[in-house]
């Protein structure tokens, strides 16, 4: 056989492949991940897991109401986490939060994304008075902080989860549309543009196929960092009451809930679901910091 | 025979807010079926301006101001963008000079080279495949279905830019436009890729311009070269009329300053000056003030001539051999 002589095709080092082994150097950035893996699969299992529905009244008794964390609830199981004033157990209702926050979250994330990018890249590539027109109003956009726009539009919208998801993609979009904007314009004056026009490539095919590709690496960094700001954008909300109804407990609402008890000792009612957003949100932000380390080619030894 | 590519006093001005520069300005030359043309001259001479020009591909400041560019007989400059995007790629191709920044860097060869073709025909990927396949071989890539799969960093420069030549042959066109594709490889590469190159347009009978700022290297590829001063053509002929017995002041300053042996222990020849600033041209022939020959007569534009075989834009044509 002469194909024996031959060597075994070398596993070909694609730059994805290159770029997970370089993530992986990191402890702290390899921890967080997985953390943050075990955050997303706990949220997605949550009925399967939770010995309560927290959003089904008749499983809440109210005669349950702040117990303290690993006392026994009257249907029988053990509440680890204790109970808040509704009766509702403490970890049941964190993970059942964590699927919302993680839905808001996620969903505004990923169409501010998708807008960002497009309303970026065609600044970037039309120039001219359409580029000046969509970054002056990307400015005005990024002049408010994103909490205030998010204040303003929830009070025009009216509550529900729909409405947050909707207010967070406006009050996000531009950072998307910043940043790819950015990226873009270096990108399309590089040469590799410049030879697939003498291909003949229709601009549709040279701006999607050819510049978003060398736009990732930003766009990753910053779709993390806003994701998680998403998320604790959305607790803001609910925390002061604008966020979502008292029957939808997120993270946000259970901090809330929890508040006036505070002062009484009965601590754990706000702390744990804060302790549940704060190791989200610093997961979150840890992949996302370490992604920007290993895309920024900067940055690399 | 009808040349493919016939381009008459070509003008192309940027007209920036310092002033308008005149890149190109009144260029004439023509080329043929299986032709390469060599088209030589310093930085900023431009003669890649010339070449972008043929693409309709310059961007604003800059527009083709006067001239005709006749393509198989039809008339592309300032053409419409969707006539233009059908020939680029298809019947018009293009090698750059840096293979390394030409390839795009987060797409396989085999999508750069697919698409190449998808975008002119209608034809399945499968076939597609195989014919960029078919075009690697041709340039001596060896195991091509391995490279189709490669990414540009995988490859050397040498290999990279066979993977440009290629390209530019997929869809055979009729014209080929090389922006000095040898100048970022070293000299054995560069002698295989001229090789390939020639190769390659002998046998399909496609035209090419040979952008280059090395005579060397067009002394043995090219069959006319055209030598480019602050964008006119002072020098046009037969390559071995050219380089044996050159007659424009500036031709014969760029030929004595290539390094030779029978020249060893001497100082190299070196043309006087710096090339002129475009923004501010000399009244009259352009080379004057670096022309040992320059009088008087100078001062006023020298008009393209016949003379001894060739065309020429120099009131004092030098004799055999003299270095100015």
């Amino acid at each position: 056989m002469t194909d024996m002589n031959l060597p075994s095709p070398a596993k070909v080092e694609t730059p994805f492949r290159r770029f997970v082994s370089e993530f992986f150097e990191s402890r702290i950035a390899a921890g967080a991940f997985i953390g943050l893996l075990i955050i997303i699969v706990l949220a997605l299992l949550a009925p399967w897991i939770t010995p309560q529905n927290p959003y089904d009244l008749g499983q809440v008794d109210v005669l349950d109401g702040r117990l303290p964390p690993g006392s026994e609830a009257f249907t029988g199981y053990t509440m680890w986490l204790g109970s808040d004033g509704s009766g509702r157990d403490l970890y049941s209702a964190i993970l059942y939060g964590l699927r919302i926050s993680l839905t808001v979250g996620v969903a505004s994330g990923v169409i501010a994304l998708l807008i960002g990018t497009v309303i970026g890249l065609v600044a970037a590539y039309a120039g001219g008075r359409i580029e000046n027109v969509i970054m002056r109003i990307v400015d005005l956009q990024l002049s408010f902080p994103a909490s205030l726009v998010a204040l303003m539009l929830i009070a025009i919208l009216g509550k529900g989860i729909e409405n947050i998801i909707l207010a967070l993609v406006i009050a996000q979009w531009a950072y998307y549309a910043r940043t790819v904007r950015g990226t873009a314009l270096v990108e399309r004056r590089k040469e590799y543009v410049e030879a697939a026009q003498c291909l003949g490539l229709s601009q549709t095919r040279i701006v999607f196929r050819h510049i978003l590709p060398n736009c990732m690496a930003p766009l990753i960094v910053v779709g993390t960092v806003q994701t998680a700001s998403a998320i604790s954008l959305e607790a803001t909300l609910s925390f002061l009451g604008v966020g979502l109804p008292q029957t939808e407990p997120s993270l946000g609402v259970l901090i809330a809930n929890g508040f006036e008890y505070m002062m009484s000792g009965r601590y754990w009612i706000s702390i744990f679901p804060g302790v549940a957003l704060l190791l989200t949100v610093v997961s979150i932000n840890l992949v996302g910091d370490h992604l920007r380390d290993v895309l920024n080619p900067r940055m690399k030894k | 025979m009808s040349a493919t590519l016939e381009v008459k006093g070509l003008c192309t001005h940027f007209f920036t807010r310092a002033g308008v520069v005149k890149a190109v300005d009144g260029v004439d030359f023509s080329v043929g079926k299986g032709e390469i043309m060599g088209l030589v001259g310093e930085s900023g001479s431009g003669k890649s301006i010339t070449g972008f020009s043929i693409l309709g591909l310059i961007d604003p400041p800059g527009r083709i101001t006067e001239g005709s560019i006749k393509f198989n007989g039809t008339e592309i400059a300032n053409a419409s963008e969707n006539a233009l995007q059908k020939l680029r790629g298809n019947r018009i191709a293009m090698i750059f000079q840096d293979p390394m920044m030409t390839l795009n860097p987060v797409l396989r060869i085999d999508t750069q080279m697919i698409e190449a073709i998808t975008a002119h025909e209608n034809v399945d990927h499968q076939t597609a495949w195989e014919r960029s396949r078919d075009a690697l071989g041709l340039v001596g890539i060896p195991s091509p279905e391995e490279r189709l799969r490669a990414y540009p960093h995988q490859l050397s420069g040498g290999m990279r830019q066979r993977v440009a030549i290629a390209t530019a042959f997929l869809n055979k066109p009729d014209l080929i436009i090389a922006d000095e594709p040898t100048t970022a490889l070293d000299v054995t590469i560069q002698a295989q890729i001229i090789h390939e190159a020639q190769n390659l347009t002998r046998r399909t009978g496609t035209a090419m311009i040979w952008i280059t700022h090395d005579l060397a290297v067009v002394a043995g590829l090219a069959d006319r070269i055209s030598v480019m001063y602050a964008g006119r053509i002072v020098e046009q002929g037969g390559t071995d009329d050219i380089i044996d017995r050159p007659r424009h002041p500036y031709t014969v300053g760029l030929l004595g300053s290539v390094p030779s042996a029978n020249k060893r222990g001497q100082r190299l020849y070196q043309i006087e000056g710096m090339a002129p600033n475009m923004l501010a041209l000399p009244q009259g022939c352009a080379f004057a003030p670096r022309c040992q020959s320059a009088t008087q007569a100078c001062a006023t534009s020298p008009d393209v001539e016949d003379f001894d075989g060739r065309r020429l834009r120099c009131f004092h044509p030098q004799q055999d051999g003299a270095i100015a």
